[in-house]
């Protein structure tokens, strides 16, 4: 061995696997309709199923399919969140911003998404919240073609309801 | 429900990583990095090229370093006409089982060849190495018929 | 040490590409053919459920905790996952029984293996410093086995056309097969070579789909009344990863497995041998002794359709299916996993 040289101790290994992604069943169609411009979720077709959003195909709690596509509203409650203060890699959104469970009205279950044009101290679970879409020339198969969801003027949602609304939202 | 649009979309998986060689295959990458090979002596006393840390037959720590030749005898080959985009050549190859000079038992690597009629069991193969090396496996670029 | 049976199997069909499904979407309808056939309603009703899978067949993250979302996991469920074929999904599964923590099990096994590039995914889960970084991938591995065999006169071309004939043939009979037909032997060797020297149709096809088994003890399967085959054996053995220390040859773990799991016991009926490629069910015959008493891969075997990480449990199914039907008293099913027939699997079944 020369001695002049280190020897060597770690050798740099990356791999890079290729693969072409295909949704499956139930996520395609959701992005299909999101694509429309519209919100949607899927349950079992069983009176009071519940609604996941963005669905997956299965209704986890039972394992059987989720046969029935549900509209939803595109104003949602925020069941909790958190504010971030690093950036996302390759993302214009700047630091501290705010990441949000959302529930759909219609849907039983939260996604996540953005909120903006709202002071980040006064988010709070319950708050109303509602979808800005990008322009509808830009919709594509992508649940960015929601931009954020930003505070609307309606009452907060009890802890105890977050989750339990129907399409049409509070109803007293 | 209608049937729903095939959605896809190609994407790439990225593992970064940087593993630590402990001291056998550092000393192995060393000596590629110095266009040396060295092999291992396993419990038996079969020499093992590249060298392994503890024999499989016994469980014995391996320690005893032997410089093999840089050149072979290849022991079994297969003939890739259509090279993979990963693969380490972009025209038709050969992987290949090749006990070098000084070793008792075969490495796979790969070899420039012409053509499959080239290539055959038993035949003479040398080292070609990278025009940089590093120490790392590919330092070997390939091997080539003699 | 209570007696442990296969009350169940179901397998969806070997296609080249799912398309539009994913894993939970994958799951579920082959689930749902088990529980009818065990007469379950949903995995709250076995004791234990183990699966088996791999996330970088299909490049997707946790793709095996959402396959949970098939099984009804609320309220919540003993379950295991093992990164493999889903028959060490049901050596997990028979551990658990044998321990006493359970009387019954679901094993399902799946792998959408399309979205990738599979003989290269394959390549690195070898050695990561010497192998993995040249990408080798797992036919040509297989293709240098071949030719070890084929210099040193233990095979001939011929043979492993007539493996591919015999396949092909059985596969007919098989309602899930992806690649079955009258082949003869001729019409394989009238191909020409793909990695030399192994021919297309020497290499099993890339396949989607999942398979599922349910097992329990044998009290438990006469208390739900099903018909069964007991599983009177079960051992797996592994080879070293360096394939230049190993006899690529033989297959020295297999006969060892075979050995332990008490193969030799008696009369073997029916096999279902994971040989992935034409010349290694030669090599597998070989070191489990098998003869002309034997009928090999009545099903085709995974040269008519390779469901990664499904098809080791599915051999097991198909001998199941056969003792049930009275084809059989007693078969040996054989799992692989690794290149070149690294680590092995043998269960024995026999009719109760």
């Amino acid at each position: 061995m020369s001695e002049e040289q280190e020897v060597v101790t770690v050798v740099k290994s990356p791999i890079y696997l290729k693969y072409n992604f295909t949704a499956g069943a139930a996520p395609a169609r959701f992005l299909a309709q999101l694509k429309k411009g519209k919100l949607t979720g899927q349950r079992r077709a069983e009176p009071g199923a519940p609604v996941y959003s963005p669905p997956r195909g299965s209704c986890p709690a039972s394992g059987r399919p989720t046969e029935q596509e549900v509209e939803l509203s595109d104003k949602a409650t925020v069941q909790s969140f958190t504010i971030v203060y690093i950036p996302i890699p390759g993302n214009a959104i700047e630091p501290p911003f705010v990441v949000a469970n959302l529930v759909a009205d219609g849907a039983n279950i939260s996604f996540i998404h953005l909120m903006s044009e709202c002071d980040n101290a006064d988010v709070h679970i319950g708050q109303r919240v509602q979808a800005i879409w990008k322009p509808e020339e830009e919709w594509d198969y992508s649940m960015d073609n929601i931009r954020y969801f930003k505070p609307i003027d309606e009452p907060d949602v009890p802890v105890e309801k977050i989750g339990k609304l129907s399409v049409t939202g509070q109803e007293d | 429900m209608s049937q729903p649009d095939v959605l896809n979309q190609a994407f790439e998986l990225g593992f970064t990583y940087t593993r630590s060689t402990g001291p056998v295959i550092g000393r192995f990458f060393t000596e590629l990095r110095n266009r040396n090979i060295v092999g291992i002596k396993a419990s038996d006393g079969r020499v093992v090229v590249p060298p392994m840390e503890y024999d499989p037959d016994t469980a014995e720590e391996l320690s005893e370093f032997v410089e093999v030749g840089q050149q072979g005898e290849i022991v079994s080959f297969a003939w890739v006409k259509e090279p993979r985009e990963a693969h380490p050549m972009d025209v038709p190859f050969a992987w290949a089982m090749i006990k070098l000079d000084g070793a008792d038992v075969p490495m796979v690597h790969c070899i420039a060849a012409a053509n499959e009629s080239a290539v055959a069991t038993g035949a003479r193969v040398q080292v070609v190495w990278a025009d940089e090396t590093i120490g790392y496996i590919t330092d070997i670029r390939c091997f080539e018929l003699l | 040490m209570k007696d442990i049976a296969i009350v169940a199997y179901q397998q969806s069909d070997g296609v080249s590409d799912a398309g539009a499904v994913n894993e939970v979407e994958l799951i579920m309808p082959v689930l749902d053919r088990t529980f009818e056939q065990a007469r379950l309603d949903s995995a709250q009703d076995v004791d234990f459920v183990c699966s088996g899978s791999c996330d970088y067949l299909q490049g997707a993250a946790f793709a095996f905790v959402a396959g949970v979302d098939a099984l009804g996991a609320v309220p919540p469920i003993k379950e295991s996952h093992v990164e493999m074929d889903a028959a060490w999904a049901l050596y997990e599964s028979i551990l658990k029984i044998r321990m006493g923590h359970a009387d019954s099990a679901l094993i399902y096994g799946f792998g959408k293996s399309s979205p990738g590039e599979l003989p290269i995914v394959l390549s690195q889960q070898l050695d990561p410093y010497y192998l993995a970084p040249q990408w080798v991938d797992s036919i040509s591995l297989a293709a240098m086995q071949a030719r070890l065999m084929l210099d040193q006169g233990l095979i001939t071309e011929r043979d492993m056309a007539e493996v591919v004939s015999r396949s092909r043939r059985n596969a007919r009979s098989n309602p899930h097969a992806q690649l079955a037909g009258d082949v003869s032997p001729e019409d394989v060797l009238a191909q020409e070579t793909y990695l030399s020297p192994l021919r297309k149709a020497d290499c099993c096809p890339v396949s989607d789909g999942a398979s599922a088994v349910v097992i329990a003890t044998v009290e438990k399967a006469k208390e739900w009344g099903l018909p069964y085959a007991i599983i009177s054996g079960i051992d797996h053995r592994i080879e070293t990863h360096n394939l230049g220390m190993r006899d690529l040859t033989d297959s020295v773990s297999t006969r060892t497995a075979a050995e332990h799991a008490g193969m030799h016991d008696g009369k073997v009926d029916v096999a279902e041998l994971y040989a992935p490629f034409s010349h290694q069910e030669i090599i597998l015959t070989r070191a489990l002794g098998l003869g002309e008493e034997t009928s090999i891969n009545p099903s085709g075997g995974v040269l008519a359709g390779n469901l990664m990480m499904a098809s080791g449990l599915s051999r097991i199914g198909e001998v199941f299916n056969r003792i049930v039907s009275g084809e059989a008293q007693r078969g040996v099913a054989h799992t692989t996993s690794g290149p070149c027939l690294q680590h092995n699997l043998v269960t024995v079944l026999e009719k109760a």
